[in-house]
Protein backbone atom coordinates (compact mmCIF):
# COMPACT_ATOMS: atom_id res chain seq x y z
CA UNK A 1 0.00 0.00 0.00
CA UNK A 2 2.86 2.53 0.91
CA UNK A 3 4.83 1.38 -2.14
CA UNK A 4 2.15 2.24 -4.30
CA UNK A 5 1.48 5.48 -3.28
CA UNK A 6 5.05 6.17 -2.80
CA UNK A 7 4.96 4.89 -6.86
CA UNK A 8 1.91 7.46 -7.61
CA UNK A 9 3.76 10.36 -5.62
CA UNK A 10 6.39 9.34 -8.27
CA UNK A 11 4.65 9.15 -11.33
CA UNK A 12 3.08 13.08 -10.37
CA UNK A 13 6.20 14.74 -10.12
CA UNK A 14 7.77 13.13 -13.31
CA UNK A 15 4.49 14.48 -14.97
CA UNK A 16 4.74 18.11 -13.48
CA UNK A 17 8.46 18.32 -14.05
CA UNK A 18 7.61 17.21 -17.69
CA UNK A 19 5.66 19.96 -18.29
CA UNK A 20 8.17 22.38 -18.34
CA UNK A 21 11.40 22.00 -20.32
CA UNK A 22 15.01 21.22 -18.74
CA UNK A 23 16.57 24.41 -19.54
CA UNK A 24 13.12 26.93 -17.77
CA UNK A 25 15.02 29.09 -15.22
CA UNK A 26 14.01 32.25 -13.27
CA UNK A 27 14.90 35.83 -14.05
CA UNK A 28 14.45 38.48 -11.29
CA UNK A 29 13.88 41.50 -12.75
CA UNK A 30 13.21 45.64 -11.23
CA UNK A 31 10.98 47.91 -13.11
CA UNK A 32 10.22 51.85 -13.08
CA UNK A 33 6.74 51.94 -11.11
CA UNK A 34 5.42 53.71 -14.63
CA UNK A 35 5.95 50.52 -16.31
CA UNK A 36 3.91 47.98 -14.71
CA UNK A 37 1.06 47.54 -16.47
CA UNK A 38 2.95 46.68 -19.69
CA UNK A 39 5.44 44.54 -17.84
CA UNK A 40 2.58 42.48 -16.45
CA UNK A 41 1.45 41.70 -19.68
CA UNK A 42 4.87 41.53 -21.34
CA UNK A 43 6.00 38.95 -18.57
CA UNK A 44 2.84 37.18 -19.22
CA UNK A 45 3.64 36.34 -22.70
CA UNK A 46 7.24 36.08 -21.82
CA UNK A 47 6.16 33.11 -19.32
CA UNK A 48 3.80 31.53 -21.92
CA UNK A 49 6.80 31.51 -24.63
CA UNK A 50 9.69 30.79 -23.25
CA UNK A 51 8.96 29.10 -20.10
CA UNK A 52 11.27 30.90 -17.83
CA UNK A 53 9.90 32.37 -14.73
CA UNK A 54 9.83 36.47 -14.31
CA UNK A 55 10.22 37.46 -9.99
CA UNK A 56 9.67 41.21 -10.38
CA UNK A 57 9.89 43.92 -8.19
CA UNK A 58 8.23 47.69 -8.94
CA UNK A 59 9.52 50.69 -7.77
CA UNK A 60 10.94 54.20 -8.06
CA UNK A 61 14.27 54.26 -10.70
CA UNK A 62 15.97 55.48 -7.59
CA UNK A 63 15.47 53.28 -5.09
CA UNK A 64 15.60 50.37 -7.55
CA UNK A 65 19.27 51.79 -8.21
CA UNK A 66 20.70 52.51 -4.80
CA UNK A 67 19.00 48.90 -3.91
CA UNK A 68 21.53 47.35 -7.09
CA UNK A 69 24.04 49.41 -5.91
CA UNK A 70 24.06 47.82 -2.57
CA UNK A 71 23.55 44.10 -4.23
CA UNK A 72 20.02 43.52 -4.57
CA UNK A 73 19.98 40.34 -6.28
CA UNK A 74 18.41 41.80 -9.77
CA UNK A 75 19.52 40.30 -12.99
CA UNK A 76 17.66 42.80 -15.54
CA UNK A 77 16.63 46.48 -14.81
CA UNK A 78 14.30 48.56 -16.69
CA UNK A 79 14.64 52.50 -15.84
CA UNK A 80 12.46 55.20 -16.01
CA UNK A 81 15.45 56.88 -17.52
CA UNK A 82 18.79 56.89 -19.10
CA UNK A 83 20.96 58.45 -16.48
CA UNK A 84 20.62 55.52 -13.86
CA UNK A 85 21.33 52.39 -15.93
CA UNK A 86 24.10 54.85 -17.53
CA UNK A 87 25.46 54.91 -14.22
CA UNK A 88 25.42 51.29 -13.61
CA UNK A 89 27.08 50.51 -16.96
CA UNK A 90 29.95 52.75 -16.30
CA UNK A 91 30.33 51.51 -12.72
CA UNK A 92 30.46 48.28 -14.12
CA UNK A 93 27.73 46.77 -12.96
CA UNK A 94 25.56 46.17 -16.39
CA UNK A 95 25.82 45.88 -20.08
CA UNK A 96 24.13 45.80 -22.96
CA UNK A 97 22.28 49.13 -22.83
CA UNK A 98 18.89 50.13 -24.82
CA UNK A 99 16.00 51.77 -24.81
CA UNK A 100 13.19 49.92 -24.75
CA UNK A 101 10.46 52.65 -24.72
CA UNK A 102 9.62 56.57 -25.07
CA UNK A 103 7.27 57.82 -22.58
CA UNK A 104 4.59 60.27 -23.16
CA UNK A 105 3.68 63.04 -21.22
CA UNK A 106 0.24 64.31 -20.21
CA UNK A 107 -1.72 66.68 -18.55
CA UNK A 108 -4.68 64.39 -16.95
CA UNK A 109 -8.16 65.57 -14.79
CA UNK A 110 -10.19 62.88 -13.11
CA UNK A 111 -13.41 65.43 -13.62
CA UNK A 112 -14.68 65.63 -16.73
CA UNK A 113 -16.13 69.03 -16.64
CA UNK A 114 -12.27 69.97 -16.24
CA UNK A 115 -10.46 71.77 -19.10
CA UNK A 116 -6.86 70.03 -19.83
CA UNK A 117 -4.71 72.34 -22.39
CA UNK A 118 -2.03 75.07 -22.59
CA UNK A 119 -4.85 77.39 -22.21
CA UNK A 120 -6.22 75.87 -18.83
CA UNK A 121 -2.52 75.68 -17.66
CA UNK A 122 -2.15 79.53 -18.29
CA UNK A 123 -5.50 80.75 -16.61
CA UNK A 124 -4.39 78.61 -13.84
CA UNK A 125 -7.85 78.24 -11.86
CA UNK A 126 -7.24 75.52 -10.06
CA UNK A 127 -5.53 75.05 -6.39
CA UNK A 128 -3.01 72.46 -7.10
CA UNK A 129 -1.15 70.47 -9.50
CA UNK A 130 0.26 67.24 -9.23
CA UNK A 131 3.90 65.95 -10.53
CA UNK A 132 6.55 63.48 -9.89
CA UNK A 133 9.34 64.59 -7.88
CA UNK A 134 11.66 66.36 -10.98
CA UNK A 135 14.67 65.70 -9.26
CA UNK A 136 14.45 62.15 -9.02
CA UNK A 137 11.59 60.75 -11.73
CA UNK A 138 12.11 61.82 -15.26
CA UNK A 139 8.56 62.20 -15.91
CA UNK A 140 8.62 64.85 -13.24
CA UNK A 141 11.83 66.80 -15.15
CA UNK A 142 9.91 66.37 -18.09
CA UNK A 143 6.31 68.24 -16.53
CA UNK A 144 8.57 71.00 -15.37
CA UNK A 145 10.51 71.37 -18.86
CA UNK A 146 7.21 71.59 -20.30
CA UNK A 147 6.02 74.80 -17.78
CA UNK A 148 9.33 76.25 -18.33
CA UNK A 149 8.93 76.37 -22.24
CA UNK A 150 5.28 77.58 -21.85
CA UNK A 151 6.23 80.41 -19.80
CA UNK A 152 4.46 79.46 -16.63
CA UNK A 153 6.67 77.97 -14.06
CA UNK A 154 7.16 80.67 -12.11
CA UNK A 155 3.30 81.25 -11.99
CA UNK A 156 2.56 77.82 -11.29
CA UNK A 157 5.36 76.78 -8.89
CA UNK A 158 3.06 77.26 -5.34
CA UNK A 159 -0.19 74.80 -7.03
CA UNK A 160 2.85 72.05 -7.24
CA UNK A 161 2.23 68.57 -5.46
CA UNK A 162 4.86 66.34 -5.63
CA UNK A 163 4.66 62.57 -5.81
CA UNK A 164 7.43 60.36 -4.78
CA UNK A 165 7.11 58.75 -8.26
CA UNK A 166 4.57 58.86 -11.07
CA UNK A 167 2.33 56.54 -9.34
CA UNK A 168 1.74 59.00 -6.61
CA UNK A 169 1.05 61.85 -8.76
CA UNK A 170 -1.63 60.06 -10.64
CA UNK A 171 -3.18 58.85 -7.46
CA UNK A 172 -3.08 62.32 -6.50
CA UNK A 173 -5.42 63.63 -9.19
CA UNK A 174 -7.12 59.76 -9.37
CA UNK A 175 -8.80 61.14 -5.52
CA UNK A 176 -9.14 64.86 -6.59
CA UNK A 177 -6.97 66.08 -4.25
CA UNK A 178 -5.47 67.48 -7.38
CA UNK A 179 -7.51 68.69 -10.24
CA UNK A 180 -4.98 68.86 -12.84
CA UNK A 181 -1.72 66.62 -12.63
CA UNK A 182 1.57 65.43 -15.52
CA UNK A 183 1.40 61.72 -15.53
CA UNK A 184 2.77 59.37 -17.80
CA UNK A 185 0.06 58.31 -20.92
CA UNK A 186 1.15 55.10 -19.79
CA UNK A 187 -0.90 55.59 -17.00
CA UNK A 188 -4.48 55.89 -18.11
CA UNK A 189 -3.85 54.68 -21.71
CA UNK A 190 -6.12 51.47 -20.96
CA UNK A 191 -8.90 53.82 -18.95
CA UNK A 192 -10.87 56.67 -20.49
CA UNK A 193 -12.08 58.92 -17.70
CA UNK A 194 -11.70 62.20 -17.25
CA UNK A 195 -9.52 64.38 -19.44
CA UNK A 196 -6.51 64.97 -20.85
CA UNK A 197 -4.11 66.71 -23.09
CA UNK A 198 -1.19 64.97 -25.04
CA UNK A 199 1.60 67.74 -24.38
CA UNK A 200 3.29 68.02 -27.79
CA UNK A 201 7.02 66.40 -27.36
CA UNK A 202 8.24 69.63 -28.33
CA UNK A 203 7.52 70.90 -24.95
CA UNK A 204 9.58 68.52 -23.28
CA UNK A 205 12.95 66.58 -23.85
CA UNK A 206 12.00 62.75 -24.76
CA UNK A 207 11.92 60.58 -22.18
CA UNK A 208 14.13 57.43 -23.25
CA UNK A 209 13.37 54.66 -20.72
CA UNK A 210 16.59 52.58 -20.69
CA UNK A 211 16.96 49.23 -19.88
CA UNK A 212 20.13 46.64 -18.75
CA UNK A 213 21.40 43.38 -18.12
CA UNK A 214 22.94 43.58 -14.71
CA UNK A 215 26.02 41.60 -13.76
CA UNK A 216 24.00 39.61 -11.26
CA UNK A 217 22.29 38.02 -14.55
CA UNK A 218 25.16 37.54 -16.70
CA UNK A 219 25.10 33.81 -16.49
CA UNK A 220 21.55 33.18 -16.26
CA UNK A 221 20.17 32.04 -19.58
CA UNK A 222 16.74 33.30 -18.81
CA UNK A 223 17.82 36.85 -17.80
CA UNK A 224 19.41 36.85 -21.21
CA UNK A 225 16.16 35.68 -22.76
CA UNK A 226 14.48 38.71 -21.33
CA UNK A 227 16.25 40.64 -22.26
CA UNK A 228 16.30 39.69 -26.39
CA UNK A 229 12.05 39.33 -26.04
CA UNK A 230 11.76 42.90 -24.57
CA UNK A 231 13.05 43.79 -27.83
CA UNK A 232 11.05 41.87 -30.13
CA UNK A 233 8.94 42.82 -32.23
CA UNK A 234 6.07 40.73 -29.85
CA UNK A 235 6.82 42.95 -26.94
CA UNK A 236 6.75 45.80 -29.59
CA UNK A 237 3.50 45.84 -29.98
CA UNK A 238 2.32 45.47 -25.83
CA UNK A 239 4.44 48.26 -25.50
CA UNK A 240 2.74 50.50 -27.77
CA UNK A 241 -0.64 49.60 -26.76
CA UNK A 242 0.47 51.24 -23.21
CA UNK A 243 1.11 54.57 -24.44
CA UNK A 244 4.94 54.81 -25.04
CA UNK A 245 6.91 55.18 -28.52
CA UNK A 246 9.32 52.21 -29.65
CA UNK A 247 12.15 52.34 -31.95
CA UNK B 1 27.61 70.50 1.41
CA UNK B 2 24.55 72.58 2.53
CA UNK B 3 22.27 71.23 4.86
CA UNK B 4 18.49 72.15 4.44
CA UNK B 5 17.51 73.33 7.71
CA UNK B 6 14.05 73.76 6.88
CA UNK B 7 12.50 70.20 7.28
CA UNK B 8 14.20 69.85 10.31
CA UNK B 9 12.46 73.09 12.14
CA UNK B 10 9.17 71.63 10.39
CA UNK B 11 8.95 68.68 12.03
CA UNK B 12 9.94 69.51 15.67
CA UNK B 13 6.75 72.45 14.34
CA UNK B 14 4.75 69.07 13.64
CA UNK B 15 5.58 66.85 16.71
CA UNK B 16 5.15 69.76 19.12
CA UNK B 17 1.74 70.53 17.91
CA UNK B 18 0.99 66.90 17.11
CA UNK B 19 1.70 66.47 21.04
CA UNK B 20 -0.37 69.48 22.67
CA UNK B 21 -3.01 68.03 20.50
CA UNK B 22 -2.76 64.86 21.39
CA UNK B 23 -2.78 65.49 25.37
CA UNK B 24 -5.82 67.44 24.77
CA UNK B 25 -7.63 64.87 23.27
CA UNK B 26 -5.85 61.82 24.60
CA UNK B 27 -5.96 62.57 28.78
CA UNK B 28 -10.00 62.54 28.49
CA UNK B 29 -10.07 59.82 26.42
CA UNK B 30 -7.65 57.76 28.40
CA UNK B 31 -9.66 58.75 31.87
CA UNK B 32 -12.47 57.30 29.90
CA UNK B 33 -11.00 54.12 28.98
CA UNK B 34 -9.36 53.88 32.48
CA UNK B 35 -12.51 54.37 34.68
CA UNK B 36 -15.50 53.34 32.16
CA UNK B 37 -17.18 50.17 32.63
CA UNK B 38 -19.38 50.23 29.87
CA UNK B 39 -19.00 47.02 27.29
CA UNK B 40 -18.26 49.31 24.36
CA UNK B 41 -15.11 50.43 26.29
CA UNK B 42 -12.97 47.87 24.80
CA UNK B 43 -14.06 48.44 20.82
CA UNK B 44 -13.32 52.10 21.47
CA UNK B 45 -9.58 50.51 23.22
CA UNK B 46 -9.19 48.85 19.79
CA UNK B 47 -9.38 51.60 17.62
CA UNK B 48 -7.19 53.62 19.79
CA UNK B 49 -4.60 51.27 19.57
CA UNK B 50 -5.13 50.34 15.61
CA UNK B 51 -2.31 52.30 14.38
CA UNK B 52 0.27 50.35 16.04
CA UNK B 53 -0.86 47.77 13.91
CA UNK B 54 -2.04 49.29 10.61
CA UNK B 55 1.02 49.71 7.70
CA UNK B 56 0.98 53.81 8.02
CA UNK B 57 0.34 54.08 4.43
CA UNK B 58 -3.12 52.34 4.79
CA UNK B 59 -3.91 55.22 7.17
CA UNK B 60 -2.48 57.77 3.97
CA UNK B 61 -4.47 56.46 1.91
CA UNK B 62 -7.74 56.34 3.76
CA UNK B 63 -6.99 59.68 4.63
CA UNK B 64 -6.48 60.53 1.11
CA UNK B 65 -9.53 59.38 0.37
CA UNK B 66 -11.92 60.94 3.32
CA UNK B 67 -9.92 64.94 3.40
CA UNK B 68 -9.99 64.50 -0.88
CA UNK B 69 -12.61 66.88 -2.27
CA UNK B 70 -15.22 63.67 -2.75
CA UNK B 71 -14.18 62.26 0.68
CA UNK B 72 -16.82 62.73 3.51
CA UNK B 73 -14.31 65.14 5.90
CA UNK B 74 -13.32 66.61 2.89
CA UNK B 75 -16.85 67.70 2.18
CA UNK B 76 -17.48 68.65 5.58
CA UNK B 77 -14.16 71.13 5.78
CA UNK B 78 -15.09 72.33 2.01
CA UNK B 79 -18.82 73.52 2.77
CA UNK B 80 -17.03 75.12 5.82
CA UNK B 81 -14.73 77.19 3.90
CA UNK B 82 -11.41 75.33 4.77
CA UNK B 83 -10.76 74.01 1.22
CA UNK B 84 -9.33 70.71 1.73
CA UNK B 85 -6.75 68.98 4.22
CA UNK B 86 -4.32 66.88 2.09
CA UNK B 87 -1.10 68.85 1.57
CA UNK B 88 -1.34 71.35 4.38
CA UNK B 89 0.07 71.68 7.43
CA UNK B 90 -3.15 71.08 9.36
CA UNK B 91 -3.58 68.01 7.26
CA UNK B 92 -0.07 66.56 8.55
CA UNK B 93 -1.40 67.48 12.11
CA UNK B 94 -4.70 65.24 11.52
CA UNK B 95 -2.66 62.21 9.90
CA UNK B 96 -0.09 62.49 12.99
CA UNK B 97 -2.86 62.90 15.78
CA UNK B 98 -3.83 59.31 14.64
CA UNK B 99 -0.82 57.53 13.85
CA UNK B 100 0.45 58.47 17.42
CA UNK B 101 -2.34 58.37 19.30
CA UNK B 102 -1.52 54.69 21.00
CA UNK B 103 1.64 55.73 21.86
CA UNK B 104 -0.07 58.71 24.16
CA UNK B 105 -3.60 57.44 25.40
CA UNK B 106 -1.99 54.20 26.38
CA UNK B 107 0.91 55.08 29.04
CA UNK B 108 -1.67 57.80 30.45
CA UNK B 109 -4.43 54.64 30.41
CA UNK B 110 -1.79 52.76 32.32
CA UNK B 111 -1.04 55.36 35.05
CA UNK B 112 -4.89 56.01 35.46
CA UNK B 113 -5.66 52.83 36.32
CA UNK B 114 -2.37 51.92 38.13
CA UNK B 115 -3.40 54.37 40.65
CA UNK B 116 -6.46 52.93 41.41
CA UNK B 117 -10.27 54.38 42.66
CA UNK B 118 -8.76 54.87 46.55
CA UNK B 119 -6.98 58.41 46.32
CA UNK B 120 -10.02 59.74 44.21
CA UNK B 121 -12.32 58.44 46.87
CA UNK B 122 -9.89 59.85 49.94
CA UNK B 123 -10.01 63.40 47.83
CA UNK B 124 -14.16 63.12 47.53
CA UNK B 125 -14.28 62.52 51.32
CA UNK B 126 -12.52 65.87 51.65
CA UNK B 127 -14.98 67.36 49.99
CA UNK B 128 -12.64 67.76 46.54
CA UNK B 129 -14.90 68.74 43.71
CA UNK B 130 -14.55 66.59 40.86
CA UNK B 131 -12.38 68.96 39.00
CA UNK B 132 -10.37 69.56 41.99
CA UNK B 133 -9.64 65.79 42.04
CA UNK B 134 -8.90 65.17 38.74
CA UNK B 135 -6.50 68.32 38.29
CA UNK B 136 -4.99 68.08 42.27
CA UNK B 137 -4.82 64.23 42.65
CA UNK B 138 -5.35 62.38 39.07
CA UNK B 139 -2.79 64.21 36.76
CA UNK B 140 0.29 64.49 39.50
CA UNK B 141 -0.34 60.99 40.28
CA UNK B 142 -0.35 60.04 37.17
CA UNK B 143 2.45 62.65 35.88
CA UNK B 144 5.11 59.25 34.78
CA UNK B 145 2.27 58.43 32.14
CA UNK B 146 2.13 61.73 30.93
CA UNK B 147 5.81 62.15 30.66
CA UNK B 148 6.19 58.93 28.86
CA UNK B 149 3.03 59.34 26.16
CA UNK B 150 4.52 62.60 25.70
CA UNK B 151 8.17 61.85 25.10
CA UNK B 152 6.69 58.67 22.91
CA UNK B 153 3.93 61.02 21.04
CA UNK B 154 6.60 63.56 20.07
CA UNK B 155 9.36 60.80 18.95
CA UNK B 156 6.77 58.67 16.77
CA UNK B 157 6.14 61.63 14.89
CA UNK B 158 9.09 62.82 14.31
CA UNK B 159 9.76 59.44 12.56
CA UNK B 160 6.88 59.66 10.58
CA UNK B 161 7.15 58.79 7.32
CA UNK B 162 4.25 56.17 5.06
CA UNK B 163 1.55 58.74 6.32
CA UNK B 164 3.08 62.04 5.10
CA UNK B 165 4.27 60.35 1.86
CA UNK B 166 0.69 59.47 1.00
CA UNK B 167 -0.79 62.93 2.01
CA UNK B 168 2.19 65.47 2.35
CA UNK B 169 3.13 65.86 -1.56
CA UNK B 170 6.13 67.38 -0.44
CA UNK B 171 5.62 70.92 -0.12
CA UNK B 172 8.86 72.61 0.98
CA UNK B 173 8.05 74.45 4.53
CA UNK B 174 4.39 72.78 4.38
CA UNK B 175 4.80 69.04 4.23
CA UNK B 176 8.17 68.27 3.63
CA UNK B 177 9.39 66.75 7.16
CA UNK B 178 12.53 65.19 7.99
CA UNK B 179 11.88 62.07 6.68
CA UNK B 180 10.79 62.62 3.50
CA UNK B 181 13.71 64.87 2.98
CA UNK B 182 16.29 62.07 3.77
CA UNK B 183 14.35 59.85 1.57
CA UNK B 184 14.28 62.37 -1.35
CA UNK B 185 18.12 62.82 -0.93
CA UNK B 186 18.70 58.92 -1.02
CA UNK B 187 16.26 58.80 -4.39
CA UNK B 188 18.26 61.44 -5.64
CA UNK B 189 21.61 59.81 -4.99
CA UNK B 190 22.53 63.02 -2.89
CA UNK B 191 23.39 60.07 0.19
CA UNK B 192 26.00 63.11 1.85
CA UNK B 193 23.14 64.94 2.75
CA UNK B 194 21.19 61.89 3.91
CA UNK B 195 23.81 60.78 6.50
CA UNK B 196 23.76 64.28 7.92
CA UNK B 197 20.05 64.03 8.37
CA UNK B 198 19.95 60.74 9.19
CA UNK B 199 22.78 59.91 11.21
CA UNK B 200 21.06 63.27 13.28
CA UNK B 201 18.23 61.48 13.40
CA UNK B 202 19.52 58.70 14.65
CA UNK B 203 21.18 60.57 17.42
CA UNK B 204 18.36 62.26 18.68
CA UNK B 205 16.12 58.85 18.64
CA UNK B 206 18.62 57.33 21.19
CA UNK B 207 19.25 60.31 23.17
CA UNK B 208 15.05 60.58 23.39
CA UNK B 209 14.87 57.24 24.16
CA UNK B 210 17.62 57.00 26.83
CA UNK B 211 16.65 60.17 28.43
CA UNK B 212 12.76 58.48 28.88
CA UNK B 213 14.49 55.39 30.57
CA UNK B 214 16.22 57.65 33.24
CA UNK B 215 13.32 60.22 33.63
CA UNK B 216 11.02 57.01 34.41
CA UNK B 217 13.17 55.58 36.52
CA UNK B 218 13.39 58.39 38.62
CA UNK B 219 9.56 59.64 38.66
CA UNK B 220 9.05 55.97 39.58
CA UNK B 221 11.14 56.17 42.39
CA UNK B 222 10.24 59.87 43.78
CA UNK B 223 6.87 58.32 43.44
CA UNK B 224 7.17 55.57 45.91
Amino acid sequence: MNNRIRLIAFALLLGLMSTQPLIAGKVRIAVAANFTAAMREIAANFEKSTKHTTVISYGSTGKLYAQIRNGAPFEVFLAADQRRPQKLEIDGLASERFTYAMGKLVLWSSDEKRETSKAALKRGDFKRVALANPKTAPYGTAAVTTMQRLGIEAALRKKWVIGDSIAQAHQFVATANAELGFIALAQIALDDSGNRWDIPQTLYDPIRQDAVLLDKGLKNPAAAAFVSFLQSPAAKVVIDKYGYATE
Amino acid sequence: MEIDWQPVWLTLKLAATTTLVLLLVGTPLAWWLARSHTRWKEVVGSLVALPLVLPPTVLGFYLLLMLGPNGPIGELTQSLGLGTLPFTFPGLVIGSVIYSLPFVVQPIRNAFEAMGERPMEVAATLRASPLTRFFGVAIPLARPGFVTGSVLGFAHTIGEFGVVLMIGGSIPGETKVLSVAIYDHVESLEWEQAHWLAGGMLLFSFIVVFSMFLLEKRLRRSGT
